[in-house]
């Protein structure tokens, strides 16, 4: 009687306390893995600590034996050694960084308005040509600059352009790298919403600078930041000559070569060119990987 | 065989009318086009026809070019032992740091993809910042500096495993080394983030499809579903590390010198720009050019009808 009264317990749920979130994983493959991979990004995490670390210390420490990882009394000697520095050159910091500053905002803004526009055709309309053009672009990413600098040079110096801003910022306009991405973005749009537009009578720049552009942000966001990199990154070395018109990292490299005496200066040049774009990277990180999404090259 | 002709004459000019027709009607696109168009041919396809143009010429900028037939081509293969070097060393980069950077970049995305959300954004910034660092690489000359100061040397000497300082980056048997570590540490570049951005677009329902099919562990998942999946991310992954393999160029300069010891760490671009930017023998330089442009695209077109294969 009792025996069969007798309830049966009931086991209070428990979480387990390792979840497997997948079932074909092994525990002990994911506690390996994640072992591998937080070495690894020490490792290549390491260098950048350096960099920092190097730039916020004393000349004394510089140059200690043997050389120690991180700085004992970190100072920002350095930076404003290098800001003095600056202040002392023939042409003023101000004017290094409107150079860089204009270069690399018209630079992306030109690419950015050129690309999509292009990208917005090849993406949307069957015209024929589109489709070859495209292949072109796809092979022009398989070589780099280097193959085309000295005939670009010979251009530029017929148009008149050498020496002068526009010699860095139009041909960055025609990156193809920018309107591969943004075209390959495009093409996840819903083609019914250009349709819906075109029937309540809008125009082709009606339908991409009110439809296609606003829904397209992340895209646009990549561009910027791939622009921007290469641009705040350009030395413009073999294209401009004037000293007035140098960009901010080829005079901070000046400072880099300056030797021995300038090896604090130096450390301190290398953190502030290397901040802006990975700043700008973390700041934007989930745009571009959305719009990496779709990057893929189909054949 | 006439008939055939016709027919295919006459199939092409109506092809062709066709064609004309719709781009009359499409003229808007046209224009849309237009502004990348002329830039794009002018910087970018302009440039590599007149290069080819070019390196049949003699060309030193003051005088106008001079058609000199093959021989530039022949006295770069026949008599240029430095550029043969730099042939040597480009491929060497090329063919050891091209395919570990790309595996590099796909292990990692694919390891990384298995974090948790947050810690995934955070190790992509870690993995993918040496690419974007400007010229941060400049730091490994601090490391293997030749003296006793350079962390390297310092190391070595405490363990008691040298005695004396290696000169890292003037010695020609380790500069390319060194270089290939440098280039492996900045290859997690924009193919990375591609494969990070295609994995997390990978339908999940395929996964669970695999496990009800007996897909037993993570290895066999990446080779049938994840690979297939990513196969486009893999194709232009391959294009950004070729690319970048091939225009090896910055860290040689930077960390051995330009010109380096022996011209040990000598590479085609460098010997474009010692022909090109200080010797003004832009023929010679065109020529260096378009030799270059064909093993790049030859490698790719290899490259992608090889990958075209994974998974399959």
């Amino acid at each position: 009687m009792s025996k069969k009264n007798k309830q049966v317990e009931e086991k209070p749920y428990r979480k387990p306390l390792i979840k497997r979130r997948k079932p074909n994983r092994s525990i002990a493959g994911d506690v390996f893995l994640f072992l591998f991979l937080l070495i690894v990004a020490f490792i290549m995490a390491f260098p950048i600590i350096f960099a920092v670390s190097n730039a916020l210390k004393p000349l004394d420490e510089l140059f200690r034996f043997p050389p120690r990882i991180f700085a004992q009394h970190p100072t920002t000697d350095n930076f404003s050694d290098l800001f003095v520095t600056m202040g002392k050159s023939w042409v003023t910091f101000s004017r290094y960084l409107f150079n860089t500053v204009f270069i690399t905002a018209v630079g992306t803004a030109g690419h950015l308005l050129v690309a999509s526009m292009g990208a917005f055709v090849l993406a949307k309309y069957e015209f024929p040509g589109g489709p070859t053009f495209f292949k072109i672009i796809t092979v022009a990413m398989m070589f780099t600059g280097y193959v085309t600098a000295i005939p670009n040079y010979l251009i530029l110096n017929k148009l008149g352009w050498i020496d002068t801003y526009w010699s860095i910022v139009i041909p960055a306009f025609a990156s193809p790298m920018g309107l591969f991405l943004m075209k390959q973005f495009m093409e996840g749009l819903p083609t019914s919403l250009i349709e819906a537009a075109k029937i309540d009578g809008a125009n082709e720049w009606r339908v991409f600078s009110g439809i296609v552009m606003p829904n397209v942000k992340p895209a646009w966001m990549t561009l910027i930041i791939f622009s921007v990199q290469g641009l705040w990154n350009n030395k413009a070395a073999t294209y401009i000559y004037s000293e007035e018109k140098k960009t901010l990292v080829y005079a901070l490299q000046q400072i880099q070569g300056g030797g021995i005496a300038r090896t604090g200066q130096a450390a301190a040049v290398l953190v502030v060119v290397m901040v802006v774009p990975i700043f700008i990277f973390i700041f934007s990180e989930s745009q571009i990987l959305e719009t990496m999404a779709s990057s893929g090259l189909k054949d | 065989m006439k008939e055939y002709l016709q027919k295919y004459v006459a199939l092409r000019k109506h092809n062709a009318q066709v064609a004309w027709k719709k781009a009359k009607i499409a003229k808007n696109c046209y224009l849309f086009l237009a502004p990348y168009a002329i830039l794009f041919t002018m910087f970018f396809v302009f440039p590599v026809v007149a290069s080819i143009y070019y390196s049949f010429t003699y060309y030193n900028i003051l005088e106008p070019p001079r058609f000199i037939g093959l021989s530039n081509y022949i006295s770069l293969i026949l008599e240029d032992d430095i550029f043969l070097t730099g042939v040597k060393n480009t491929f060497m980069i090329a063919v050891i740091t091209g395919p570990l950077g790309y595996i590099m970049s796909f292990l990692f995305a694919w390891l990384i993809n298995e974090l948790p959300r947050w810690i995934r954004s955070v190790a992509v910034i870690v993995f993918y910042a040496p690419s974007i660092a400007g010229n941060c690489y400049v730091i490994f000359s601090v490391f293997f500096r030749g003296d006793a100061y350079g962390h390297m040397n310092a190391l070595l000497i405490n363990w008691g495993i040298i005695d004396a300082p290696i000169l890292w980056l003037i010695n020609p048997q380790w500069m390319l080394p060194i270089c290939m570590v440098v280039i492996l540490w900045m290859s997690l570049g924009t193919g990375f983030l591609s494969f990070v951005a295609g994995l997390q677009g990978v339908d999940k329902s395929q996964f669970e499809a695999g496990y009800m099919d007996g897909i037993k562990n993570r290895w066999q998942e990446l080779w049938y579903i994840t690979l297939p999946n990513m196969k486009p991310m893999l194709m232009f992954g391959a294009v950004m590390s070729i690319t970048q393999a091939f225009g090896v160029c910055d860290v040689t300069m930077a960390l051995c010198g330009y010109p380096s010891t022996d011209y040990a760490a000598r590479t085609i671009v460098t010997h474009l720009f010692d022909y090109g930017y200080s010797r003004f023998e832009m023929g010679y330089a065109c020529a260096i050019a378009t030799i270059l442009f064909l093993m790049m695209i030859l490698c790719n077109k290899a490259i992608q009808s090889l990958l075209r294969r994974v998974g399959t």
